[in-house]
């Protein structure tokens, strides 16, 4: 087939081989066209995606506030974590992983699809949160498989360490990942993106904004693989801002502890100003199980537990006031002129509205000033009779019940207050005027929650004045941020009511002498002016049954001050099917005992400090305005009816190292020393 | 009957161009492999050494007068043919493919060297038919030569090296005397057979057909095939017209471009040196093939100029492919940029196809 002749006479073709050059002069030609295609004409199209091929934003998570109690011990602190993301830039196949990935996070396969199907509509550069808070052993997983998944990207982040155990659960809530509801529908939520940490509960919700500071980012250069190979450009994060809560750590402990398993709330509040020192609600559970993400068994567990653990009683459980309700009547008929001379005679009860409503003792012939501390059944039926549905609900609405009082916590209730307009509004019937006798003695539909409760009757012992319970001191916020709280939490905020004098005296001694002799006399504390009223609030279809903690046993109410007037610490304790008032009056005559011996030390060493270093020290007093013809005057701690003339109540600061000094300087003239300076008035006398 | 041959008749002038992109090729290698995962290699190094074997191979190759080659070509193509046949029995798989056997310690891809003893006996078929015109019957015996190996290749599977013998059997009938008639019913044909054998799935693997594809809409498969393409072009439309620089490109540093030192050099080379860079890259490459067929053209015999265009003919299309596919035009086919990518049987074809052409070149005054 071959032969030997190669033809050596032959000669290549002129024409083909030139054409064979300008075909080669043609493809190098196209080939250089499309050079200056790519590299002239679309250089800085293909830098950009250049840029974009190897940038990838990562972001630098804010570490959120810490929370601190009123002395600025720590509450809820921050522990370093890691979360598992992934990013789907890299144009792979997925699905096709996720076996590996499932197996290597300890991730339930069904799920971890799940979760990206949700994101597949999210555009493609967002990081899709698959776990969070993974452990060593999965962190090594995830670098040990960097080549074959080079999607899985990890970032640290500070997570929250909340008290073990529920403490302080309640006040303090818990933080999530933001929901795809709230994304959605809610504009509080709108700069949130998925997977963001927000405070979902408590002080961690209302103070979101500032807890949880600013993210920032940094622009990583990454390889094909993923593989970080520097930084171009970091947005450093803002840290949250530390938040001091008004909570005493000490006061909260002893309340809890005092508490112990019974199920109900205690709230302790100082009020002159707002500031709760305590909030507990029993059960309780465990922050920590949300900070990560809670597992589906452990939340349904708590949404179906009886008891409601997830429940804020303290400002969410609406029930009957029982006998603390007295306090709001005894204010009703005292300001009416109605019960001053009341005289009733209780045999065990009495007949109203051709009915007899029972009372638990025979208490005989009573004013009002032994009908508050016996808690006389009788007296109070009568006075409401007295006084009608109406009279009764304008004052107890103006003290602030049936309304929010606009504390800085989430979900708070309002509570309700019958009337014959709110009868009218509610079952379209003219109100039964014989409900008004369970009313007086804070039975029938009457719901109060427990901040409501603390809140009217530490407001009627400081002679009218109803404050604004919270958590958080509003001088430590920006006042932007106050006022947002504010329209957030709407509620009754500060008031005065107007309350005669004599209508001060005699229940805020009626209230002590519950203390000494009345119903809570067990729950008296030797040298402490301690006043307070019971109260034992019937169940719908409980009866008169008395097992503690059954479920027709009655709630167990006490609300207590100190001192009687103007207060500095109020209490209010509700043991749900805790039976009588007066075993709620125990739980809270050790917080009141935690209280004064805390405040005993404390003022002792600030005595001391401030008479060295020249500080003037906040102390209350009530005192009689001197007649113009009468010399007397000074800090009279109780003065009698007949000669209080005149009678207020306010705040000074003292300078206790001109205390002496000035004392025996002082004109007798003067109303006040030269050392004291009043900063607050709260009530004029008679005039 | 022989005169003495001088080192002076050596195309001097072909070797400095070719030096020279061997000289890009080493430097673009190691900057490529720098920060990736090649470094560990030594490819550069190992490059030098491949094109030192190729300079020797291309001495020895000018050596030999090419018209003994052309009396072994027979033998060596019926060796060749066995050999490949050994590979597909025996040879070692790698990567889902058998292209290479172990002989004597050696590894060695038969496939490279089927290239030049192809060029030989195609011109040798063609000289012997003396230039005239071509029966349908001695273009079938054309096609018998080139197309035997070739699709024991394509069995291997190596599609990249099967293609690179089809011009080699283009330029002996184009040279070698096919008439305008006759080359219009061969494109014809071969457009029907082509598509027939696309649509009946039976030649082509899908992921061959993917490589194919995959250029013409690179985002369809931007993490396959597609997406070599759209890394190749967005490094080399990256550089810009200066480039950026020998190891500052962003794309190879970043080792987005796949294989950034063998089948994708170019466009390692088009980011980090620019349109400057590569078009300088194409004029040498095109002052080579010239001289070459200025080499052909002066050649003592048809035999002789069919060599050189044969070779010409492989060097072009390995070129237009390997570009072309770099920069978007043509599908990713694995076929390795003549004297600029990295590996040892790409550079030492090469070399000695060179060696075979310096030998026409230097034998042109003999008769």
């Amino acid at each position: 087939m071959f032969s030997e002749n190669f033809n050596r006479g032959e000669k290549l073709s002129t024409l083909k081989s030139a054409s064979v050059q300008y075909g080669i002069l043609l493809i190098m030609l196209a080939l250089g066209a499309g050079l200056w295609r790519l590299q002239v004409l679309g250089a800085s199209n293909f830098k950009e995606l250049a840029e974009e091929n190897r940038i990838r934003k990562e972001p630098i998570m804010a570490p959120r506030g810490k929370l601190l109690d009123r002395d600025g011990r720590l509450l809820v602190d921050n522990y370093p974590s890691v979360s598992c993301f992934l990013v789907r830039e890299q144009n792979k196949n997925l699905d096709a992983d996720l076996p590996l990935i499932a197996q290597g996070l300890h991730l339930d396969l069904d799920q971890l699809q799940a979760t990206l199907k949700h994101f597949r509509a999210a555009p493609g550069y967002q990081p899709i949160p698959i776990k969070q808070d993974i452990s060593p052993d999965e962190q090594a997983f995830i670098e040990a498989h960097r080549n074959e998944l080079p999607e899985l990207e990890t970032i640290d982040m500070e997570r929250r360490l909340y008290p073990r155990d529920g403490f302080a659960a309640h006040l303090i809530g818990y933080v999530g990942e933001v929901s795809e509801e709230d994304l959605n529908n809610n504009p509080r939520f709108a700069a949130y993106e998925p997977g963001q940490v927000v405070g979902k509960a408590g002080v961690e919700a209302t103070y979101d904004q500032i807890l949880r500071g600013e993210d920032g980012s940094r622009d990583v250069i990454v390889d094909s693989h993923g593989r970080e190979m520097g930084y171009l450009r970091t947005q450093h994060s803002t840290p949250g801002q530390d938040l001091k809560l008004t909570i005493d750590l000490d006061i909260q402990r002893t309340a809890e502890l005092a508490l112990g398993e019974a199920n109900g709330a205690v709230v302790v509040m100082d009020p002159r100003n707002g500031e709760v020192l305590a909030l507990v609600s029993h059960p309780s559970y465990d922050p920590n199980a949300f900070a990560v993400k809670i597992k589906r068994d452990d939340w349904n567990k708590l949404i179906t537990d009886p008891r409601h653990p997830l429940m804020n009683k303290a400002i969410q459980d609406q029930l009957a006031p029982g006998s603390t309700f007295k306090i709001i009547m005894s204010a009703a008929g005292l300001q009416e002129g109605v019960a001053q001379d009341m005289r009733v005679n209780c045999q065990g009860g009495g007949s109203f509205y051709g009915r007899f409503f029972k009372c638990d003792k025979h208490h005989g012939v009573l004013a009002i000033q032994q009908a508050i501390p016996l808690s006389c059944d009788t007296f109070f039926y009568a006075l409401a009779q007295k006084l009608g549905i109406d009279t009764i609900a304008r004052y107890a609405t103006s003290l602030g019940l049936s309304q929010k009082t606009g504390i800085d916590l989430p979900n708070e209730m309002a509570g309700i207050m019958p009337s014959t307009q709110w009868e009218w509004h509610n079952y379209h019937q003219k109100y039964y005027a014989g409900n008004t006798i369970s009313v007086g003695i804070g039975q029938g539909e009457t719901q109060v929650t427990p901040i409501q409760l603390v809140r009217a009757l530490s407001g009627i012992a400081s002679n009218g004045h109803l404050v604004r319970p919270h958590l958080v001191d509003p001088g430590e916020l920006p006042a932007q941020f106050r006022t947002a709280v504010y329209d957030t939490f709407p509620g009754s905020a500060e008031k005065s009511v107007s309350l005669d004098n004599d209508t001060w005296m005699t229940i805020t001694d009626g209230m002590a002498a519950a203390t000494t002799s009345g119903t809570a006399a067990a729950a008296h504390i030797n040298g402490v002016d301690f006043a307070g009223k019971t109260g034992t609030a019937q169940v719908v279809g409980g009866g008169d049954t008395h097992t503690k903690g059954g479920a027709r046993t009655p709630n167990s109410w006490f609300v207590g001050m100190v001192p009687r007037r103007n207060p500095e610490i109020a209490v209010v304790v509700l043991q749900e099917h805790g039976d009588w008032g007066a075993n709620s009056a125990l739980i809270a005559q050790k917080i009141i005992i935690t209280y004064v011996n805390k405040k005993r030390s404390q003022d002792h060493n600030l005595l001391q400090q401030a008479g060295t270093e020249q500080k003037p020290v906040e102390v209350g007093a009530v005192w009689s305005n001197p007649e113009p013809a009468d010399p007397k005057h000074g800090a009279g701690q109780h003065a009698s009816e007949q000669t209080a003339a005149s009678v207020s109540a306010g705040h000074f600061f003292v300078n206790p190292a001109q205390a002496s000094k000035d004392l025996a300087a002082t004109p007798a003239a003067s109303l006040f020393p030269a050392f004291v300076t009043p900063i607050r008035w709260r009530k004029e006398g008679q005039d | 009957m022989r005169r003495f041959l001088s080192f002076r008749d050596f195309d001097w002038g072909l070797l400095l161009m070719v030096l020279i992109l061997c000289g890009i090729s080493v430097m673009e290698i190691y900057s490529a492999t720098l920060h990736t995962k090649y470094v560990g290699g030594h490819f550069h190094t190992k490059q030098v050494y491949y094109i030192l074997g190729g300079l020797v191979a291309m001495f020895i190759f000018s050596k030999i007068d090419y018209h003994k080659l052309l009396e072994w070509s027979p033998w060596a193509y019926g060796v060749f043919l066995l050999s490949l046949v050994a590979v597909k029995l025996v040879g070692q798989k790698v990567l889902g493919a058998r292209r290479w056997i172990s002989f004597a310690g050696i590894h060695f891809q038969p496939s490279e060297w089927v290239k030049l003893v192809l060029i030989l006996a195609v011109a040798r078929y063609f000289a012997n038919l003396g230039g005239r015109d071509l029966t349908w019957k001695e273009i079938g015996k054309a096609f018998a030569l080139v197309g035997v190996p070739m699709l024991l290749v394509l069995a291997q599977p190596d599609m990249g090296t099967a293609l690179t013998y089809s011009p080699i059997l283009f330029a002996g009938l184009f040279l070698g005397g096919i008439n305008w008639k006759q080359a219009l019913i061969l494109v014809t044909t071969g457009a029907v057979l082509v598509i027939g054998a696309w649509d009946s799935g039976k030649i082509l693997k899908p992921y061959q057909k993917a490589r194919l594809t995959g250029f013409i809409n690179p985002d369809n498969d931007p993490r396959g095939a597609g997406y070599q393409v759209l890394q190749a072009k967005i490094a080399v439309g990256a550089g810009g017209i200066w480039g950026a620089g020998a190891e500052k490109g962003t794309q190879t540093q970043g080792a987005f471009i796949p294989i950034p030192h063998a089948d994708f050099i170019f466009a390692a080379f088009g980011e980090e040196h620019g349109f400057v860079g590569a078009i300088f890259v194409l004029l040498l490459y095109f002052l080579v093939l010239m001289r070459l067929i200025q080499n052909a053209q002066t050649a003592a015999d048809l035999s002789g100029s069919l060599i050189i265009m044969g070779v010409v003919a492989v060097l072009t299309f390995q070129i237009a492919v390997n570009v072309g596919m770099v920069i978007g035009f043509m599908p990713v086919t694995g076929i390795p940029l003549p004297l600029m990518s990295y590996g040892g049987s790409s550079v030492l074809f090469t070399f000695m196809a060179l060696g075979v052409a310096m030998n026409v070149r230097m034998r042109r005054f003999v008769n």
